[in-house]
């Protein structure tokens, strides 16, 4: 079976510049969400008190607020969590008991509402340690960005390095303005997965770029638009294959890999779906922006040098 | 033609061998199990195997097999119920020397175990468990070494006779007052010549001449390590008298420590237990003075007000007569004429001898314990992290000392028999260095865990099903290929994985469902490569041939950028996210032997050694 069945002859190019409207659009709202609403930040980074608890039976909500607030947990967030069996308790810090307690006293008032309760998951994060995560957080994102460029720079070239960081951020922006805008929760898991949207995401871009540079110095005529375009057209089934078979595992992931897992999985499908659309789009034209040539990548041999000779 | 030589295909049916060998002990059941470890100087042998035994066939419940490992008993059971079901009435039946452990054993044939081949190391996350991150308060640990050379210098000054006027700590110096510089200049060569470790500086504050003393950085840095390696070496004490199988205690940082206990279904008690700084101290009652003028306001010179904990005041000398640095042993039991809870304890040689002078010339007064912990509270105040300290002092038991005693005693008072337990057990595992504070906790009950493992493993199989039936579909023979190729993968990051013992998180079961999505990643580029030979007109071997050359670059390329992603995951993250780099970085590495010499070798196979006119590709 072939996605294609012929060769074919998409002018990918012609349409950067709608493309390009099409991403600052994007990243535009994106920015603007993160800005105006930010992210909907997980316990990880904004410290604080969480507890799942499972019931035998489905439970009324209300009856689990009216048991926290008769222990003082007045301000306590209760949800649903997965199945009605499971609920989820956010709990505010407490100037009088020990925050890396109030978990406990949570736990004991719900098995007071039901013996049988189950204590699922307690997650506690001091103030001090979410700031310490959002900073490093920061930091690693930084780091991976400042790792491929170098990487790339070596391997191909400067305008490649630069193209690639474009794309990446471009990806990490609208991935984490998705998040934004519906207010899904962002939490280690889903940073993690942001991480791994990098990757996937330079995967699919450094295929692109390593026809194209294979392209410039392999076909005699044609200019850079041409080209690029070929080389595009040369990869899209593979791009377009590959980002199915991680869609299945993600979309299986998503389904049946349980609730903690949904914030993961979303992410990174969100960010496959951007960064095959970047790795075609926003990748390609970036270097042609900058003006790539076939001069650039010519002679073969001679590649560190012409590097070097760039200005 | 395209053949592989012997050795490359010798090693693609090796590797696949190991790593089937290496991946095999996960297909066996875990079992829950108790392990029974000694204290001090009891032992584990035949006896003590008969002894369980006797209280497992008492209690009705049947072990599915014992055996002694290591000066350890290990008891298996068929379900988690009973393993549960015993853990009390054994505990009961050998008392105070012996731990019981919760654990999952694995139930591999010994052959295995004998080759080094073990399941893979469950996280906490899939396995249950309690994972808390410790704060050490490194600034209380540098006041208290400056408390401590201030007592040294008051010591040292007194021991050479050279008067001062006043010795204290200030923030962070010790300041030592004299009243004319002569002696000011004597007292520091002194202090000088004993202390290297101080810098010392001379003050002049109008009539006052003032040496101050601050700690210098190597001092300073070797005080804030010697606080860690303690308060580790307590907590290491402590999580052991606890009974857990495979705890896991480590410094993270400069001034964290991490604890990690599989399987601990209570966090509340091991919290407790981890960041109590409980301790007790023996006073004399002050019975000269009236405890209503106490309350009043007028506390004589020498005592100090206290509260029982019924709230009944009582007044205490302020002499300690012994504190909890001088326990060397405690144990929980009973008092034999009451019955009550109570905690029996030792003393060290210098603390028997201050017990024995004081009883002896205290005989019918009564005599005070005071139980002593330190909390620490920490809140947001706009937007500041505010630390409140909090000491609670209370006097557990007053009674007459009816005769002399030593080294060895009993304390009673205390509300229950696990309060004396756990008390008795802060006792012997020692005080912490400096006060802890617990700043982050994960606790996972088994149910989750359990749940995670059964959900993450579905994931798994249909996510790696959509993919398989995708490539056959799309790819035929080659398909099939890239699918063999797939699921020798998945053998080979589970081998590693058990093999390197790194930890499986759910994340981590993640970058596994992940890897097999991007695994395939490097057979498409082949195959579409191959294609595209076809259609140039290429022969079929030669398209073969020129597919697998030309998508080798890119596949190194794109691999290696995705790696430098897992690595810098792998160095930031914490706990779960280090178990997705790791199993995103493994799954990257073996995908390419896979991918790329695995695949080869079956292609080869099939098509290297005739003439084909067409490729199923």
């Amino acid at each position: 079976m072939q996605l294609f069945k012929k060769e074919t002859h998409i002018d990918f190019m012609g349409g950067r510049r709608l493309a390009m409207i099409l991403s600052l659009v994007l990243i535009v709202i994106a920015l603007g969400s993160i800005v105006a609403r930010g992210l909907n930040l997980g316990i990880d980074f904004t410290g604080g008190t969480l507890v799942e608890v499972g019931f035998p039976n489905a439970v009324e909500l209300p009856l689990v607020r009216e048991r926290l607030s008769s222990e003082g947990f007045g301000d306590a967030v209760v949800q649903h969590f997965g199945t009605s069996r499971d609920v989820l308790i956010r709990l505010a810090p407490r100037a009088d008991i020990e925050s890396a307690e109030l978990s406990d006293r949570a736990f004991s008032a719900m098995l007071n509402l039901d013996s049988s309760a189950d204590l699922r998951r307690v997650e506690f994060v001091g103030p001090q340690v979410g700031d310490e995560l959002t900073e490093d957080g920061g930091l690693a994102m930084l780091y991976a960005l400042i790792g491929i460029l170098i990487y790339v720079g070596l391997r191909f070239e400067y305008r490649f390095a630069v193209g690639a960081v474009i794309a990446l951020i471009h990806d990490v922006i609208i991935t984490i303005g998705l998040f934004s805008i519906f207010q899904v929760e962002f939490d280690l898991p889903v940073l993690a997965a942001v991480l791994a949207v990098i990757g996937y995401s330079l995967n699919d871009t450094i295929v692109v770029y390593d026809r194209i540079r294979e392209n410039f110095r392999k076909i005699r005529k044609g200019d850079s638009q041409t080209i690029i375009n070929t080389s595009l057209n040369q990869t899209l089934s593979r791009t377009l294959v590959t980002s199915m078979t991680t869609l299945l595992v993600l979309l299986s992931l998503f389904f049946f890999g349980g609730e903690i897992i949904h914030g993961f999985a979303l992410a990174l499908i969100i960010g496959v779906v951007i960064g095959t659309y970047s790795s075609v789009y926003v990748a390609g034209s970036a270097i042609l922006m900058m003006g790539i040539s076939k001069a650039d990548l010519m002679p073969v041999k001679k590649d560190d040098e012409a590097v070097d000779e760039t200005p | 033609m395209n053949r592989y030589p012997l050795w490359k295909n010798l090693l693609v049916v090796v590797v696949f061998l190991l790593g089937g060998l290496y991946a095999l002990p996960n297909i066996f059941d875990q079992d829950p199990s108790m392990e029974v470890s000694a204290q001090r100087d009891a032992v584990i042998d035949q006896t003590t195997l008969n002894r369980v035994d006797g209280v497992l066939q008492q209690s009705g419940i049947t072990a599915k097999g014992m055996s002694l490992e290591e000066g350890k008993l290990l008891v298996r059971f068929t379900s988690t119920e009973d393993q549960l079901k015993a853990l009390d009435p054994i505990a009961a039946a050998l008392g105070q020397n012996y731990t019981q452990a919760l654990a999952l054993s694995p139930d591999i044939p010994d052959w295995l175990v004998g080759l080094g081949a073990e399941p893979m190391y469950l996280g906490l996350d899939l396995r249950g468990g309690v994972h808390v991150l410790i704060d050490v308060d490194m600034e209380a640990a540098l006041t208290q070494a400056l408390e401590r050379y201030s007592g040294d210098i008051r010591t040292l000054l007194r021991g050479e006779k050279v008067r001062y006027v006043r010795i204290g700590r200030e923030g962070e110096a010790v300041i030592v007052k004299f009243n004319n510089a002569a002696k000011r200049d004597q007292a520091r060569e002194i202090i000088y010549e004993e202390f290297r470790s101080l810098i010392l500086e001379e003050v002049d504050e109008g009539e006052d001449f003032l040496v101050k003393a601050t700690l210098s950085p190597t001092e300073t840095q070797s005080v804030k390590k010697f606080a860690l390696q303690q308060n580790i070496t307590t907590l290491r004490n402590r999580v052991n008298a606890l009974g857990v199988s495979e705890p896991l205690i480590q410094q993270q940082g400069d001034r964290r420590i991490v604890v990690q206990l599989p399987g601990v279904q209570d966090p509340a008690k091991v919290k407790n237990i981890l960041k109590a700084t409980a301790t007790l101290e023996y006073r004399l009652a002050d019975t000269e003075h009236s405890v209503e003028d106490a309350v009043n306001g007028r506390i004589p010179p020498g005592s100090r007000l206290y509260h029982e904990r019924n709230g009944q005041p009582v007044l205490l000398k302020k002499q300690v007569i012994v504190t909890g640095d001088q326990i060397v042993d405690a144990s929980s039991g009973f008092d034999q004429r009451s019955g009550q809870p109570a905690v029996f304890v030792s003393l060290d040689g210098i603390g028997a001898k201050r017990m024995r002078r004081m009883t002896n010339e205290n005989v019918g007064r009564p005599m005070a314990v005071v139980f002593i912990e330190n909390r620490t509270i920490t809140h947001k105040v706009n937007g500041e992290t505010v630390k409140k300290k909090i000491k609670v002092e209370e006097v557990i038991s007053i009674a007459n000392i009816l005769e002399p005693f030593g080294a060895r005693f009993q304390t009673t008072g205390l509300d229950s028999s696990e309060e004396a337990h756990d008390l008795a057990l802060l006792l012997r595992a020692g005080a912490l260095a400096a006060p802890i504070e617990i700043v982050e906790e994960r606790t996972i009950g088994p149910s989750l865990g359990q749940d995670s493992i059964d959900q993450g493993f579905r994931s798994v199989m249909i996510g790696l099903a959509l993919v398989m039936v995708f490539m056959a579909v799309y790819y035929r023979v080659f398909g099939l290929v890239a699918n063999m190729a797939l699921a020798m993968n998945l053998v080979l990051v589970v081998a590693l994985l058990s093999l390197l013992q790194a930890t499986l998180t759910l994340p981590g079961i993640a970058g596994i469902v992940l890897t097999v999505g991007m695994a395939v990643d490097a057979n498409v580029l082949i195959f579409e490569r191959i294609r595209e030979e076809i259609r140039n007109g290429s022969t079929p071997q030669a398209s073969i041939q020129a597919g697998y050359e030309k998508a080798f670059s890119t596949i190194i390329d794109a691999n290696i950028t995705t790696l430098i992603a897992a690595v810098v995951l792998f160095s930031f993250g914490t706990g779960p996210i280090k178990g997705f780099a790791i199993t995103l970085a493994l799954g990257i590495l073996t995908s390419m032997f896979t991918a790329i010499i695995g695949t080869r070798a079956v292609i080869n196979l099939i098509y290297g050694r005739k003439r084909v006119k067409e490729l199923a590709v």
